[in-house]
């Protein structure tokens, strides 16, 4: 037999090691980007989610100007952590939309009295229709779109501080 | 006896509110009338990964969204599309991550398929000196 063939186990456990040594060491992070980036907003209408902000619809979010729209609810912890983060976004002149997802009226007015409210129009999905079609899987996540109503970016999770000057710049390069 | 039942009261199950009070969407638990667009609906929907439960098939889930899954699932079968259109239409959106059956002629996903084969092939290799009849002399 081939000298070097004695070493294969050795190799074999080495490959077998290192995989298992990655995956505990840095385990894979579980974040699906939507594959809708890029593309044209998918239409749809979404009826109002409360009273004072109109509904919203794919058609609002292409009209010549970038815009965010921001996917929420009232029931998830890190939409809290980013209320303060969107204001400071609409403080700066941006246009936010937002999609409720899952809510009740009552649960989302209850929502914007106390964490605030940056947004232009609320829609409400309450069986996750139109973010199926945005290829999104979870709530907060933000898209930015351009004024033809293409899908520029997808941010995942809440927005942080520093998130925003990327945000900006995107929302400026999307003009 | 008073402590007695605060004991029993004790031990029941007081489940912490749901990520969500809305009820599920409208398919999301119901199968469709016809027998046979709900056994085609199964049958996809346990090839459809669980966005939140990534491990999950959307028919074992009882994620809300995987519910939500499974009812966007139905509503579409009934309304006539095929599973395979409904399959790409969910590909379209997530990736090829989405499904359990990756296609065959994809630069990624095509070790899953032959990765198998190849390392059976390359174990009958090692272990042909074994399958020798040994030789008279030895």
């Amino acid at each position: 037999m081939n000298r070097w063939l004695l070493w294969l186990p050795l190799v074999l456990f080495g490959i077998f090691f290192a995989a298992v040594a990655t995956g505990l060491i840095m385990p894979k992070d579980n974040i699906i980007e939507s594959k809708m980036v890029g593309k044209p907003m998918p239409a749809f209408a979404l009826p109002a989610a409360v009273e004072q902000r109109p509904a919203v619809s794919s058609t609002d979010l292409a009209q010549g100007k970038p815009t965010l729209l921001n996917i929420f609810a009232s029931w998830c912890v890190p939409c809290i952590a980013e209320a303060p983060q969107l204001l400071a976004l609409q403080k700066a002149g941006v246009e936010i939309n937002a999609i409720a997802s899952r809510d009740t009226p009552e649960d989302i007015a209850n929502f914007l009295n106390r964490w605030g409210n940056p947004y232009v129009r609320i829609g409400t999905d309450t069986t996750s229709k139109v973010q199926l079609e945005l290829g999104s899987s979870g709530v907060p996540e933000t898209f930015v779109i351009d004024g033809n109503g293409i899908i520029v970016h997808q941010h995942i999770g809440d927005i942080r501080e520093e998130d925003i000057p990327k945000l900006l710049k995107l929302l400026e390069d999307a003009k | 006896m008073k402590r007695f039942l605060v004991l029993l009261i004790a031990c029941l199950a007081f489940p912490v509110s749901a990520q969500t009070g809305l009820p599920p969407a409208p398919y999301a638990n119901r199968q469709l009338d016809d027998p046979q667009q709900e056994a085609a609906a199964r049958e996809l929907m346990e090839e459809l990964r669980c966005l939140k439960c990534q491990s999950q098939s959307i028919a074992d889930s009882n994620a809300p969204m995987a519910g939500d899954m499974r009812s966007q699932v139905r509503e579409r079968i009934a309304a006539g599309e095929t599973p395979e259109q409904v399959r790409s239409w969910l590909v379209e959106r997530y990736g090829n991550w989405v499904s359990y059956n990756p296609p065959i002629a994809s630069a990624v996903t095509w070790p899953l398929w032959f990765a198998p084969i190849i390392l059976l092939l390359a174990a009958l290799w090692l272990a042909r000196g074994r399958f020798r009849k040994p030789k008279d002399d030895e």
